[in-house]
């Protein structure tokens, strides 16, 4: 047997365009326009593929995406660890090697092609440039639909008039609603497109399939089509006088094609005429024709059903989708006519059903005898139709052998479930621009500069960066942690808040709908009042903290912890639109427009009052948890009297573009007393010392407000609210449940150490608790934590245990304020 | 292959001592238990498709007990015990492979709540260590620890008993031996109702395959089971959603050990065959087509390829969806229904895999002796009302 170019033909490819390339260390020729594949036969390279599990000699088998023998790695100009031969379009400098059937990832940096994403919305979507898929492009374009025609081939003739066609493109999967994802791939890009379509017609064709002999995996045995196709478009001729198997017309058609008409020479076993032989030739060129497989991958993984035809002696499309359409050969349109035969008996150890996977008609039989009987079953004991190229020769083989070995009729079973993507993908291609930073959207303060500049340590909390801590030069976390809480206790520090969620809440009902939000009164907030909140979910468990301030009477603002922001309103406009459509609210996220600086500690009223402002700060005139609105360094402001720290506080809400002015104006203003940037650990150590909690780290979805002894802040009318019912629950009213106790030891605890009261050395050991917060306290100048504990408000004075490896911790319980627990320092 | 003979298909018989509804990994083992364990053979287990096809062929297969609450740290390492043990039990190669299970954590407030589970495990017997990047980058030298990453590795617990198995072979060898003790297996049998006696007691199922007597109906449905549970007009706190996994073609080794990133969404083993097999997030909306959406697959791989730079030239090969029952806390419901004659094991969302065994263990027990075993007492239904919530998904930390 020998393949050779012709002089003359093949009209997918371009002869004045010689292409150089390697393959297996070795340079050949080719032409543009050629395949891989099409180019090693033109070279005489009919096999040098090996099958992955056996290491029997293979070669190229088909002309398609269905090759399971010969597959390659590229590794010049791009990089691509393994695909079929069959699928790599032919550029000059390609250098490529086989690989049976596993692939090797590189840990160096290799070629890659620009992987890109693009979405496009179009009425009719038609996928499979042959002549029925041009022709429903035609007709759907001659309706007036947008139109998109895509093509795996590189090779498709233009498009049609007024239809956007797109060549070398696959696609992978179709999803609900006509939404289709495809894979343009060129020599240059891989782009994925997003399509949304209206209508799509599938017009994929239909593939050749194999028959399972003794001996069909060898070289030279190749689908008739196959041997077709490369006569035809890329003027390849495989053998002068190729042996010929077939069920059916066409591949006596092919077989002839490829002879140019020649006299017919060469053994023929014609499975219509004679259903019997044993002169199978072993070697030599031998064309396969077991009759043809619609395509039907993609209507299949989309719920689409599949019948047995018989005289097709294939599957064609059953019911689907009302959007989609089959049309052509996927649709069993021009089908020939075919003896219903899948394999020759005889030596059933080498008649190759799954070469890829290197499974053969005896393994079937062994798994049938075993006593599996679904396709199903026998995929997964033999892994067929799970290589690379996920069964397309050996999928409707494998059921009809199996339907015919436990003699159920041969439309029994059908292949086993098809899933995207119908080719496989670059994991980059479909990660596409979303690599690095664009990972996750990273949202910065406006104010984020200055902390830059400034060497701020920063932590990601949600998709935001906040400052961490300011270190100086020398100092280590702890250090400039101590420093910044102590210049709070002592002066003032600033804080950078403006990540906290904001919510505007309008509407006439907006005081009821917070009501049933939130476990406390918002409706008796007066205009110009703040009042902390708690949310808790259906389970009666918290679920966000943050306050309410009153603008008007039917407007209100809302804060939300930093990560839950999206949360909370999503939950806002999930009852508003599901349970309660009668109520009149609109909420808004104010997130970004609004930024947020706290500035605290008992010198806050006189930096305040030294950068000017037209507000009247004493006490009596602007007191704790009210705000006003009003100039501050010449920036319209609101400014809210709330503590998260304990001391003097005020949050200073302005325009976000104005926030870097602002905050540059305070550390202006409040140089000569030493106000001092902190960043949130700090900011937790001076909540802790405080008592306060943080939703997320004390709590843990399981924590009701009086766990947290925070009872006061759940209303005991008769109103409702989320969370109500299940506040009353057995469980929720135990008397042993656990409570937030704050604990004195000599040692450092570790966040999210266990708590017990005997240490028994042994596994399990009862628990009665854990760590949620711990710090060095900077302001006592002793470690301290919070915790939650079994009875923890009846164990103060108690000591209790952390058990850690190779020490044991002994903690004092006390009250969970470890800092001013008179609350005198709030009022400066 | 050819010296191995699997389960006899049966023909269901008219009246059973217990049918179970689902021939999944959860029915299957529980078959089994009640025949090995209890001496109840008379069991028929109704699959309405082919056996394991639904979430046993479709999870990613991990496994690990290294749960935070007690109660659920008893019965996963309870399975974990058993998965230990379950090559000599079922004298099957089920290819259990504890190979180590990372669980990446990217933030403060994820490297707080793993330390928590990691102090928890270990007062529970739970092996669990804490490992920093460094020590990650030492263990599993593929991922990537750059502090540039968009959401970095700060560090890992590690579950060094934990790992892999083979999905396939778990079911099918329950279900050979189970088969073997007595129990009938008949699949392609969907239930369509149920049998009511007196005082609304479940007596069995009417099937595709006609009535099926049972004085006990176990259910095992995973999924479809609050669908089920609706033909007896029982509404249980059940969820359905879709959640996907994915393989990728066949690679030479490069990854022993299973890395699990919750932040960034990446689940992934590498199989013996060769393929990345990866757990997708979970679709946020309900439903029981058992495909989900493209959209997750890019979030997961565009993290995977930050994550483990070598996966760049990795291809997707299939994807496809299972689907998980959520239960409000996150864990699973086992016991009795409320309904004589019926009992419940659902809700186990992405857990059911490694439960297998434990789970078919305690349900058996409590089948057959009609009392809570003490592993799953504290999973009742009864906890949605009393409120005694076991809220695994709420130990997640939220950020602040």
């Amino acid at each position: 047997m020998t393949a050779r170019r012709l002089p003359d033909g093949g009209s997918w490819i371009d002869r004045s365009r010689p292409l150089t390339f390697r393959f297996d260390g070795e340079e050949y020729e080719g032409f543009e326009g050629d395949t891989l594949a099409s180019a090693l036969l033109a070279n005489d390279v009919t096999g040098g593929f090996r099958s992955p599990i056996l290491g029997r000699p293979r070669g190229i088998m088909t002309a398609g995406p269905e090759e399971p023998n010969a597959f390659v790695e590229v590794s010049q100009p791009w990089f691509d660890p393994i695909v079929a031969a069959t699928m790599v379009e032919l550029v000059d400098g390609l250098v490529a090697e086989p690989r049976a059937g596993v692939g090797r990832l590189p840990s160096t940096r290799v070629p890659s092609r620009r992987a890109e994403h693009r979405h496009i919305s179009v009425e009719t979507l038609v996928v499979g440039g042959g002549l029925s898929g041009r022709t429903a492009a035609s007709a759907a374009a001659s309706r007036g639909d947008r139109v998109v025609l895509v093509d795996e081939r590189h090779r498709m003739n233009d498009a049609p008039d007024d239809v956007i066609g797109l060549p070398r493109t696959t696609a992978l999967g179709i999803y609900d609603d006509g939404y289709v994802i495809a894979l343009e791939s060129t020599p240059e890009l891989e782009r994925l497109w997003h399509v949304r379509a209206d209508h799509v017609v599938l017009a994929t064709g239909a593939t050749e399939r194999p028959i399972a002999f003794a001996g069909n995996d060898r070289p030279g045995v190749m689908l008739s089509t196959a041997a077709a196709v490369y006569r035809r478009h890329f003027g390849v001729k495989v053998d002068e006088a190729p042996a010929l198997i077939t069920t059916n017309d066409v591949g006596l058609v092919a077989r002839a094609m490829v002879m140019d008409g020649g006299p017919e020479e060469g053994p023929v076993i014609n499975f219509q005429i004679d259903p019997i032989s044993d002169e199978l030739p072993t070697d030599g060129s031998l064309l396969v024709s077991g009759g043809f497989n619609p395509n039907l991958t993609l209507w299949r993984a989309i719920g689409g059903t599949v019948e047995y035809h018989r005289r097709f002696a294939c599957f064609v499309p059953g019911k689907g989708p009302p959007w989609l359409k089959v049309a052509g050969m996927a649709n069993g349109e021009h089908i020939p006519d075919c003896a219903p035969v899948w394999y020759v008996d005889g030596e059933r150890t080498t008649a190759f059903v799954d070469l890829q996977r290197d499974q053969t008609v005896a393994d079937i039989a062994d798994a049938l005898d075993a006593g599996l009987t679904s396709v199903e079953h026998v995929k997964r004991a033999t892994y067929i139709g799970t290589a690379i190229d996920q069964g397309r020769t050996s999928g409707v083989l494998t059921a009809a052998i199996v339907n015919q070995m436990l003699g159920t009729g041969p439309d029994a079973q059908g292949p086993t479930s098809a899933r995207p993507p119908a080719v496989p993908v670059p994991y980059t291609t479909i990660a596409g621009p979303d690599r690095g930073d664009l990972l996750d959207p990273i949202r910065r303060t406006r104010i984020h500069p200055w902390h830059e500049e400034h060497s701020a340590v920063f932590e990601d909390v949600g998709q935001w960066k906040r400052p961490r801590y300011f270190p100086r030069t020398g100092e280590d976390m702890d250090a400039a942690v101590a420093r910044e809480c102590l210049a709070v206790r002592s002066a003032a520090g600033v804080l950078d808040a403006s990540t906290l969620g904001k919510i505007e809440v309008i509407g006439p009902d907006a005081a009821a709908f917070l009501d049933r939000m939130y476990t406390n009164r918002m409706s008796t907030l007066a205009v110009g009042s703040i009042r902390y909140g708690f949310m808790l979910g259906l389970d009666g468990m918290v679920a966000d903290d943050g306050v309410a301030m009153r603008l008007a009477d039917d407007r209100f603002f809302v804060t939300t912890t930093t990560g839950n922001a999206a949360m909370v309103l999503d939950r806002f406009e999930e009852w508003l639109q599901t349970e309660w459509p009668e109520l009149h609210v609109y909420c808004t996220s104010v997130t970004e427009q609004w930024a947020d600086v706290a500035i605290a500690g008992p010198k806050a009223r006189d930096v305040l009052g030294a950068l000017g402002t037209d507000l009247d700060l004493s006490p009596g005139a602007f007191p704790f948890m009210t705000f006003r609105d009003g100039a501050v360094a010449g920036i319209a402001a609101r400014v809210a009297r709330v503590s998260f720290t304990g001391e003097l506080s005020y949050e200073i809400l302005v325009d976000g573009r104005r926030a870097l002015e602002l905050w540059e104006a305070l550390l202006r203003a409040g140089n000569a007393i030493g106000i001092t940037p902190y960043g949130t650990e700090a900011m937790h150590a001076l909540r802790a010392e405080k008592g306060f909690v943080i939703v997320g780290q004390d709590t843990d979805g399981t924590v009701t407000p009086d766990d947290l002894g925070m009872g006061w802040i759940v209303r005991k009318d008769d109103s409702d609210f989320i969370g109500r019912r299940s506040l009353r629950r057995a469980d929720t009213s135990r008397s042993d449940r656990k409570q937030l106790v704050g604990l004195l030891s000599d040692h450092l605890l570790p966040e999210g150490a266990q708590l017990v009261e005997e240490d028994t050395g042994r596994t399990p050991m009862a628990t009665i608790g854990h760590v949620t917060s711990s710090y060095r306290s900077p302001s006592l100048d002793r470690p301290i934590a919070l915790a939650m504990v079994a009875r923890g408000r009846q164990r103060h004075g108690q000591t209790i245990l952390a058990p850690l490896p190779g020490s044991t911790i002994a903690a004092d319980v006390v009250s969970p304020v470890f800092y001013d627990p008179e609350g005198a320092r709030h009022d400066g | 292959m050819c010296a191995v003979r699997y389960w006899r298909a049966a023909e269901p018989k008219t009246t059973y001592e217990v049918v179970i509804v689902g021939g999944g990994g959860h029915g299957l083992a529980t078959a089994y238990s009640l025949a090995k364990r209890h001496g109840i053979t008379d069991v028929c287990v109704v699959e309405k498709g082919w056996l394991a096809g639904g979430n046993m062929a479709r999870n990613t297969t991990i496994i690990r007990s290294n749960y935070l609450w007690e109660e659920s740290a008893a019965i996963y390492e309870h399975s974990l015990k058993l998965w230990e043990g379950l090559e000599e039990e079922l004298g099957v190669d089920v290819e259990f492979s504890p190979r180590g299970v990372l669980n990446l954590a990217h933030d403060l407030g994820e490297v707080r709540s793993s330390m928590r589970r990691v102090h928890a495990n270990r007062l529970n017997g739970v092996d669990a260590e804490w490992l920093t990047p460094e020590d990650v980058a030492a263990f599993c030298p593929l991922i990537n620890i750059s502090p540039s990453l968009r959401y970095p590795v700060l560090g890992a617990t590690l579950q060094r008993r934990g790992g892999t198995a083979r999905h396939d072979k778990v079911a099918w060898a329950y279900a050979t031996r189970a088969s073997e003790l007595g129990v009938d297996i008949v699949e392609h049998a969907e239930v369509t109702g149920f049998l009511r006696g007196p005082g609304g007691r479940v007596e069995g199922v009417s099937t595709s395959r006609g009535e099926i007597r049972g004085a006990k109906v176990a259910l095992a449905a995973a999924g479809h089971t609050s669908e089920l549970a609706a033909m007896v007009g029982l509404r249980l706190p059940l969820q359905s959603h879709p959640l996907q996994a994915l393989v990728s073609a066949l690679y030479e080794p490069i990854l022993d050990c299973v890395v699990m990133s919750n932040k960034v969404h990446v689940y992934v083993s590498q199989a013996d065959k060769g393929e990345l097999v990866m757990g997708a997030g979970i679709d946020a909306y309900n439903g029981y087509a058992q495909r989900g959406s493209f959209h997750v697959i890019e979030e997961q791989l565009a993290a995977a390829v930050e994550l483990f730079a070598i996966f760049a030239h990795a291809k997707l090969l299939r994807t496809w969806g299972g689907i998980v029952d959520v239960c409000p806390d996150a864990s699973p419901i086992v016991g009795w229904s409320g309904i004589d004659g019926l009992f419940l094991n659902c809700g186990w969302g992405t857990g059911g895999f490694k439960a297998t065994p434990a789970a078919g263990w305690a349900y058996a027990e409590t089948i057959a002796t009609g009392e809570p075993s003490e592993l799953v007492r504290p999973f009742s239904l009864e906890r949605f009302t009393t409120g005694a919530l076991i809220d695994e998904h709420g130990a997640a930390a939220v950020a602040h």
